[in-house]
């Protein structure tokens, strides 16, 4: 005849249902460090070691590239990819470092708030940047403006 | 490098080998006088067969009796002795002084990130509390296949081996910055005891215990320091168990 012994102790209620954020913050941060391996140094790539390199950057390369689909994509999934990124680091290490709960959610608000912002300022300029603004010296805009 | 010959007195069995001077800084903590910790340095004369933890008792037993420490089996077997020499957590008694470099102070202090009680002793409780969150014990309350045994292929043995090995010293635990930090988390020996039951052929409380470990404050919180591998005086893959315990719970089974 064999015997089970019970467990010793109930087991521990798992409180929360819903959506685990800390695995899948866990999750994103590879998955977007994958993919910001490829962006970041593909940029870096094409903006300072292509041509001329660091010395062909000017209004005219910038609104250059941010007229161009391919470029407006990469540098939105950068700047997205990128920000969360950096704004969950951040979280954690404020888990890591606020002993006070208090001390806690203002940090938090504030990675918020500045995530936030940035993000949105940052897609207006990606898609709303006027490359060849009225008025300005010909000589600094790219030359699709002057119908070249 | 000075090699006077150990007293003559004494009838020692290993008196050919030579002896040296090592300097030993231990941080003394006695919370009836002091209001801080304080770093008191003793010169030894020592040989080269000996440990650190030889070189506390020389303190201990000659020099200042109120010195506190905790070992028992002197052999890295109980894992009483932990605590941070040079910086680096090890077993007392498993470091011989000969690996460290004598000619530079030996700074010898308690572990880090737990309560300290008084000089190299530390309140182990935060410590084992997690180590029981996790449930660390065979949970199987279906009966054997046969009415008899609990079967297991090497195979199936070898899949958790390296986490049986693990004697509780805390070194782990108490090397990881996320654990000094904060206080919650589970740290690396309670994941290393989860992993043990986890992969475990014959247990079926897995599932328990990932859920618990999928908490705010479980694996998720480690960031791959690999301090507590660095610290294991079992040589234990801590980070890599850690690791295998994400991946179980990401996968929803072992
Ligand atoms: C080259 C591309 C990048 C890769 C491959 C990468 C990868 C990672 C990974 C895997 C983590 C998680 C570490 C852990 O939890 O163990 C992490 C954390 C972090 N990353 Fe990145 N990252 C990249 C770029 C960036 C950028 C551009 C920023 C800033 C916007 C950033 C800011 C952070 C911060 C603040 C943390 C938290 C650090 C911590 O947990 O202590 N990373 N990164
Ligand atoms: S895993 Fe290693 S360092 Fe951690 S408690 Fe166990 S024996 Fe000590
Ligand atoms: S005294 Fe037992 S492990 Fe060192």
């Amino acid at each position: 005849m064999t015997t089970s012994i019970e467990s010793p102790r109930a087991a521990r209620t798992v409180r929360r249902g819903g959506v685990n954020w800390e695995k899948w913050g866990w999750i994103y941060m590879r998955v977007s460090g994958v993919a910001l391996v490829v962006l970041i140094f593909g940029h870096l790539f094409v903006n300072l070691m292509i041509g001329d390199g660091v010395k062909a950057l000017d209004f005219a390369f910038v609104g250059g590239k941010l007229s161009n689909p391919f470029w407006q994509v990469w540098d939105t999934l950068m700047l997205w990819l990128a920000l969360i990124h950096g704004a969950n680091g951040m979280r954690t290490i404020t888990n890591d470092y606020a002993h006070n709960r208090l001390v806690g959610v203002v940090v938090k608000g504030a990675i918020l708030a500045a995530t936030v912002v940035l993000i949105i300022l940052g897609t207006l300029v990606v898609y709303t940047f006027d490359p060849c603004p009225a008025g300005a010296p010909t000589d600094l805009l790219p030359t699709f403006c002057t119908g070249g | 490098m000075a090699s006077d010959v150990v007293e003559k007195s004494g009838p020692r069995a290993h008196e050919a080998v030579p002896t040296f001077t090592v300097t030993m800084i231990v941080r003394r903590f006695d919370p009836e006088v002091d209001e801080e910790p304080r770093w008191v340095d003793y010169d030894l004369q020592m040989h080269g067969t000996d440990r650190v933890l030889d070189a506390l008792h020389k303190i201990k037993w000659e020099i200042d009796g109120s010195l506190a420490f905790r070992r028992s089996c002197a052999h890295g077997v109980c894992g009483s002795d932990a605590m941070r020499i040079n910086g680096r957590n090890r077993l007392a008694c498993k470091t011989l002084l000969k690996d460290l470099d004598v000619s530079q102070p030996i700074y010898v202090e308690a572990l880090k990130g737990l309560p300290l009680e008084k000089d190299l002793i530390v309140d182990m409780e935060p410590f084992f509390d997690s180590f029981r969150e996790v449930q660390p014990f065979l949970m199987a309350s279906t009966k054997p296949k046969d009415g008899k045994e609990r079967l297991q292929s090497p195979e199936q043995r070898a899949r958790f081996d390296d986490t049986t090995k693990c004697i509780l010293c805390a070194a782990c635990t108490s090397s990881c910055p996320v654990f000094w930090t904060d206080g919650q988390y589970f740290g690396p020996a309670a994941i290393v005891n989860a992993h043990r039951f986890i992969f475990d052929s014959r247990d079926e409380g897995s599932q328990v215990r990932m859920d618990i470990l999928n908490d705010q404050e479980g694996v998720w919180r480690c960031r791959t320091t690999f301090n507590c591998t660095d610290a294991c005086p079992r040589g234990i893959q801590v980070t890599q168990a850690i690791a295998e315990v994400k991946q179980a719970i990401m996968r929803g089974k072992p």
